[in-house]
């Protein structure tokens, strides 16, 4: 088995049918359950609106800035709940709240880390992105660069950061679906592709925005609806609930304190700064700053979308250590009904076993539900920021050189949406039965290595010249594919070696400082005529970047 | 046109006032947050007991918990603090800076 894989490995993607065959199982995920009919009428009540909204957005989508942005019409409220709802995944909602039901305060840890992002976001970023950029981030980065070669390096660094954590996404999106509404994993991988495509290539970003929006509303509601009624049971006292927690945790008062997760301070060091600056470099989220009006907007839309984003890590927190009680001592949760041993569903469904619980099967099901319709928006969402970096960035930009009519493009990044939809649904079935927990980890890694770095020293750093971007921009992608890619989660348990040949498996730590100092040294180096009006052109655009002068504005509907 | 009128706007004493300004404001702000997330990340790396503590005699909330509910609060405070000065003050001299521009073109 492991040579296969090997093979697999090397042979590249056409030969990972072997291994979908042969790789290890995905820890905790086992045979389809029953089937969910109040989970599955709900999601096809979700289904049915947001197909409503689609066709209302068709109407309104005819130009580019339609297509990719909304028009820029967007306001700061409902674009801060369609960030909120961008950052808040499937994975959050259920690995986090998983990962304080059995590591209690660490899970908390982490939360901290996703948000801690958002204010730095906000006072470093938020109003020169709004103001520099149109559609999606290398506007920023090529606004005084060659834009051939530094659109092609932020496409294809772009483009990686979305395939990681499409993939990641279709997977767990399979899994879950499987466990949740009793669906065929294929036909959960194809519900999931096929009505990500209708929303993007029908309404656009307006058609993502509201799909997203309505999904935050939900999770937000039946998040908040579960954390009550669990509550209740501990007379809303925290007090209660820590006490007796810890006296059922195999930790024990350990729960409230760091554990292991964190131990070595390289590694909590390198996740702090990969989830910070990951999410400044996520290519679905940097987009979401051009859907609003001005800078004015832009700024509103971080303050709504961290305040929602804060609020629903301390619900997960809570929930959490409640389901330490609700569904740690309830044997009808485990396998064989032996409390402690293994959660029926695998380890990732105390907040599903929490809802059935303490609201019964409708709560469960609208929660599935939820989790279903988190997965289609950011997938969507994923989809749109993939179809735009090919079509605004490759395609009129470097190939057609900004002569394309609006309505090829638009054609384009509708044919490139089909594209990665059938990629995300062949390799989500391809990589079925593989671990693709460290996805997530590289899509975050790349984001910080590669994107930021170019993107906040072309904002910030006036001797930034072309020459010395694409050394930073692949040079950012390379180490931090290459430092994943050696490091125990790819090299020990995907490829099947004996050691990791890179200690640590977060890659930030290392690779941010590779790219920032690729970038200075080779700008200095550039002492070419290009490069000197490169560094001129800088002050043009630093006014930009202050006052919003000249920046894109909203198109009237 | 619009390089003539960026001209403008950078010889204006008032945009000097708002980039240093604002640029003062966002920094600070910027290093308060890093300064307490990293700081709580090396206590998480190096005194993870000093962090489990409670923060009274028989209190089941600890140090640890305490502290970032805190961070969450307080750093989204932040956020709504540089927000409403972003939004009020320096938009207006950001207006007022265009319109000064939007004169001397003529």
């Amino acid at each position: 088995m492991r040579l296969l894989n090997r093979i697999g490995l090397a042979l590249g993607l056409l030969a990972t049918s072997v291994m979908a065959h042969a790789g290890p199982a995905l820890d905790g995920i086992q045979e389809k359950q029953a089937t969910n009919w109040h989970a599955i009428i709900m999601f096809c009540l979700f289904v049915a609106l947001t197909m409503g909204i689609t066709y209302w957005a068709a109407s309104r989508t005819k130009s580019t800035a339609d297509f990719y942005t909304a028009g820029g019409g967007i306001t700061g409220f409902q674009n801060g709940l369609a960030i909120a709802g961008d950052y808040m995944s499937a994975a959050t909602l259920l690995g986090l709240s998983a990962m304080v039901y059995g590591q209690g305060y660490d899970g908390y840890i982490y939360m901290l880390a996703f948000f801690a992002g958002w204010p730095i976001i906000l006072f470093l970023m938020a109003e020169r992105l709004r103001n520099l950029g149109r559609f999606t981030f290398s506007d920023i980065t090529a606004y005084r660069l060659d834009q051939g070669k530094v659109r092609t390096m932020a496409a294809i660094s772009s483009l990686t950061v979305v395939c990681f954590y499409l993939l990641a996404q279709m997977v767990g999106a399979g899994q879950l679906i499987k466990l949740l509404f009793g669906l065929e994993y294929k036909i959960a991988i194809f519900v999931v592709g096929i009505l990500m495509m209708f929303y993007v290539i029908f309404g656009g970003m307006v058609a993502t925005t509201w799909v997203q929006i309505i999904k935050a509303c939900m999770l937000l509601v039946g998040g908040t609806l579960v954390m009550v009624l669990a509550m209740s049971r501990f007379g809303f006292s925290y007090h209660n609930l820590v006490q007796q927690a810890t006296a059922v945790h195999k930790l024990g008062p350990k729960l409230m304190y760091p554990g292991s997760l964190l131990a070595d301070p390289v590694t909590a060091i390198s996740l702090g700064l990969g989830l910070m600056f990951g999410t400044a470099g996520l290519p679905h989220i940097l987009m979401r700053f051009f859907t609003v009006t001005n800078a004015k907007e832009a700024r509103k839309s971080v303050l709504y979308a961290s305040g929602f984003v804060s609020y629903f890590f301390n619900v997960i927190f809570l929930m959490g250590l409640c389901g330490i009680l609700i569904v740690g001592q309830n044997g009808s949760f485990f396998e064989g009904g032996k409390i402690g041993g293994k959660l029926i569903g695998g380890g990732n469904m105390v907040a599903m076993h929490l809802a059935k619980a303490v609201g019964g099967n409708m709560l469960l099901g609208f929660l599935a539900a939820v989790a279903f319709a988190t997965i289609l928006a950011v997938v969507s969402g994923l989809a749109l920021a993939g179809a735009s970096a090919i079509s605004h960035d490759l395609y009129a930009r470097v190939i057609m050189k900004g002569k394309a009519s609006e309505s090829t493009e638009i054609k384009v990044s509708k044919i490139a949406t089909i594209c990665l939809g059938f990629v995300a649904i062949v390799l989500g079935i391809l990589f079925e039965k593989q671990n693709i927990a460290f996805m997530v980890g590289l899509a975050f890694g790349v984001a910080a290595a590669a994107n930021f770095p170019v993107l906040i020293l072309s904002m910030y750093w006036k001797g930034l010249t072309t020459r010395g971007a694409l050394w930073g921009g692949y040079g950012g992608l390379v180490s931090a594919v290459l430092f994943v890619l050696f490091s125990k989660s790819v090299w020990v348990d995907v490829i099947g070696n004996k050691a990791a040949l890179f200690p640590y498996t977060q890659p930030a730590l290392f690779a941010m400082p590779i790219a920032f100092l690729l970038a200075f040294i080779f700008s200095k180096l550039d002492g070419s005529e290009r490069a000197k009006a490169e560094i001129e052109a800088f002050e043009d655009q630093y006014v930009r970047a202050q006052t919003g002068f000249g920046a894109a504005t909203a198109t009237k509907h | 046109m619009s390089s003539e009128m960026y001209e403008h706007m950078r010889t204006n004493p008032k945009f000097q006032t708002l980039v240093a300004k604002r640029g003062r404001f966002a920094w600070t702000l910027a290093f308060i947050v890093l300064g307490m997330f990293y700081g709580f990340v090396l206590l998480v790396a190096f005194k993870p007991a000093l962090l489990g503590r409670p923060i009274y005699q028989g209190s089941m909330v600890t140090i640890g918990v305490a502290f970032e509910l805190f961070m969450f609060i307080f750093f989204w405070v932040l956020t709504a603090v540089y927000v409403r000065r972003a939004n009020g003050e320096f938009d207006e001299l950001t207006a007022d800076l265009i319109k000064d521009a939007w004169k001397e073109n003529k």
